[in-house]
């Protein structure tokens, strides 16, 4: 028999699959508990593994977020948006391997195309606001007695996020980035049907000088998950997009117990330029008002 | 002064540092989960020092940490109480006050702490004021300058009169192993100590980097249990410095059980010398009530 003098073909090569991890902490550590979950694509091929985060991985993720967020709440607003802007950037430069990623996963090139677009846009319309949402929604307040009144924002804290399903990255950015602009800090769980972009776009962050633990990154179910995120009293505030009705009430109580900022989003169309609002801001900021004495 | 010297320990075991780092890595890896975590978390509070050890304590802090002492956790009224609290000899008569009517001990860091570098008279002098304020247990320093010298006899005999200046007091000996070089020197440095008449034997000052580990804290242990098959005394540990997690704490207590055995798990035998311990395992044992993660901000702060 000839040996075969052929070069292996691509049909012979065994693929390596990517094991997709968390970020959390500035690192991209495999959940603790070592369970993955294969990713399909619309034939049923396994296209990636993808962590299977669990509630420790969430405890640990809180913990990093919470270290940071005195220190990210301190710098300067105008700091926290170059920052934004920077990652907005990196998310530019890497538009092809998200448009793939995202296409892998049965998008259109087109719809794509537009969603990573979108999820730029987005980016830089919030780190905008960094350094105006106090001058625009901080006040001076007249007040009947001698002194001086003002409300100034103040960030809520370490806020949980259940991100929307779809789309997968636009729907993360669209809860991370009103949430972080004005010093928040998050744990997030990314959409469990198409998690590639958002755990990629953890190595956007990475590259672009977010501090460590300013945006905590997880995988997983959120069936697992989501009761967690409600519970946890470390958790200040909690930002839940579409989540059913039924599980919704059960974790409006949970969250009450340490009473923690409880934002609902439903069927919100996240490519809407409706989504681009201060307000979503203020969702995870609080107001503090100062009487100052003065002379009569 | 009468030198007790001759009845120093001649020669001291070998230690071997690849199997001690080998057998305390082991101790990491048990899993310890639900009613078994719970009763190691309530006997880690009951063996803890709660300890204020700043140039800038005031009175106020003291009593702060005695509240703390006396009232771990409001929402959790049947905890047991802390072994002690530990301070400079300034504030004993403080302590002494605010923790009157509870069985929490009040000790004393003596002996020109933190760094020993004093003449004998003006440690002894020190010792007898924390002993006449009231403290229950003196927590010495070594002078390892000495002891580096070669000059172990000094070492010994510091210890033996340190002890009698305590009268009914325990005297805790703190090696401050971060600064004796190897696990031999502490191996041997234990060994003095017991030998001199220390009631506990404790690693740290927790004033350099390098305190308590699990390594050295097996070394100790292990010397520990050669002076009670020898002597039939049983001497106390204490960790120090560098403790802060629930976690780490249970991983003391296993080694110490399976070092020591049963007879040493009590706070009369072994102790945590720690400041944000305690927190830690509150929080530990209020998620395992209620099942949600704890935040700080729900514990007290002393």
């Amino acid at each position: 028999m000839a040996p075969n003098t052929e070069a292996p073909g691509a049909d012979q090569r065994l693929s390596v699959l990517k094991t997709y991890k968390l970020y959390v902490n500035g690192a991209f550590p495999r959940t603790e508990s070592g369970r993955t979950d294969p990713l399909l694509d619309g034939d049923g091929n396994a296209i990636a593994n993808v962590c299977r985060g669990s509630r420790k991985d969430f405890r640990e993720a809180v913990a990093a977020a919470r270290k940071a967020q005195t220190g990210w709440a301190q710098r300067s607003a105008y700091n926290r948006s170059q920052i934004l802007y920077r990652a907005a950037e990196m998310l530019e430069g890497r538009r092809g391997q998200f448009e793939s990623e995202l296409q892998l996963l049965g998008a259109s090139a087109a719809d794509a195309r537009v969603e990573v677009e979108c999820s730029v846009d987005r980016l830089v319309y919030y780190a905008g606001w960094a350094d105006k949402l106090q001058q625009v929604f901080g006040s001076v307040n007249p007040v009947a007695s001698s002194h001086f009144n003002f409300s100034m924002l103040e960030p809520t804290g370490v806020v949980a996020a259940v991100c929307p399903d779809q789309p997968g990255l636009l729907g993360l950015i669209s809860v991370v980035a009103p949430a972080i602009v004005c010093g928040n800090t998050v744990v997030a769980l990314a959409s469990e049907s198409s998690p590639l972009s958002a755990v990629t776009f953890g190595e956007v962050l990475h590259s672009s000088d977010v501090p460590a633990g300013v945006v905590n990154l997880l995988t997983g179910r959120r069936a697992e998950l989501q009761e967690h995120f409600a519970s946890h009293m470390d958790v200040n505030a909690l930002v839940l997009c579409d989540i059913d009705p039924a599980a919704s009430k059960e974790l409006e109580i949970l969250s009450a117990e340490n009473v923690k900022r409880t934002v609902l989003r439903k069927s919100v169309d996240w490519h809407h330029y409706d989504c681009e609002s201060p307000y979503w801001i203020l969702d995870t900021q609080e107001v503090k008002t100062t009487w100052h004495p003065v002379g009569t | 002064m009468q030198h007790q010297s001759t009845f120093m320990p001649t020669a001291t075991v070998a230690v071997d540092e690849v199997g001690v780092r080998e057998r305390a890595s082991r101790f990491q890896k048990r899993s310890i989960k639900k009613d078994s975590k719970v009763l190691a978390l309530n006997t880690v509070l009951s063996m803890i020092d709660l300890t204020t050890l700043e140039g800038a304590d005031t009175v106020g802090k003291v009593r702060e940490l005695c509240s703390k002492a006396r009232n771990l956790h409001s929402a959790a009224p049947d905890l047991p109480h802390v072994a002690a609290v530990c301070v400079y000899p300034t504030l004993v008569a403080e302590a002494k006050r605010c923790l009157e009517g509870t069985k929490v001990q009040v000790a004393a860091v003596a002996t020109a702490f933190p760094s020993g570098q004093a003449p004998l008279a003006a440690k002894l002098a020190d010792t007898k004021a924390a002993v006449a304020d009231g403290a229950d247990e003196i927590d010495m320093v070594i002078s390892r300058g000495r002891f580096h010298s070669g000059d172990e006899a000094f070492v010994f005999d510091e210890i033996a009169t340190i002890k009698e200046a305590c009268g009914s007091a325990h005297l805790k000996v703190i090696l401050e192993t971060g600064e004796l070089g190897s696990l031999d020197r502490i191996r041997r440095a234990s060994d003095l100590a017991m030998r001199a008449g220390g009631d506990f034997i404790k690693t740290s000052t927790g004033k350099i980097p390098s305190a308590a580990t699990l390594p050295v804290t097996l070394v100790m242990l292990e010397a520990i249990r050669d002076y009670y098959y020898d002597t039939g005394k049983r001497i106390g540990m204490k960790p120090a410095g560098g403790i802060s997690t629930a976690k780490l704490a249970i991983q003391y207590l296993i080694m110490l059980r399976e070092t020591l055995g049963q007879a040493w798990m009590t706070p009369d035998l072994f102790r945590f010398g720690a400041s944000s311990l305690a927190n830690d395992v509150l929080r530990q044992l209020e998620k395992q009530r209620s099942g949600a993660y704890q935040s700080f901000d729900y514990f007290s702060q002393a």
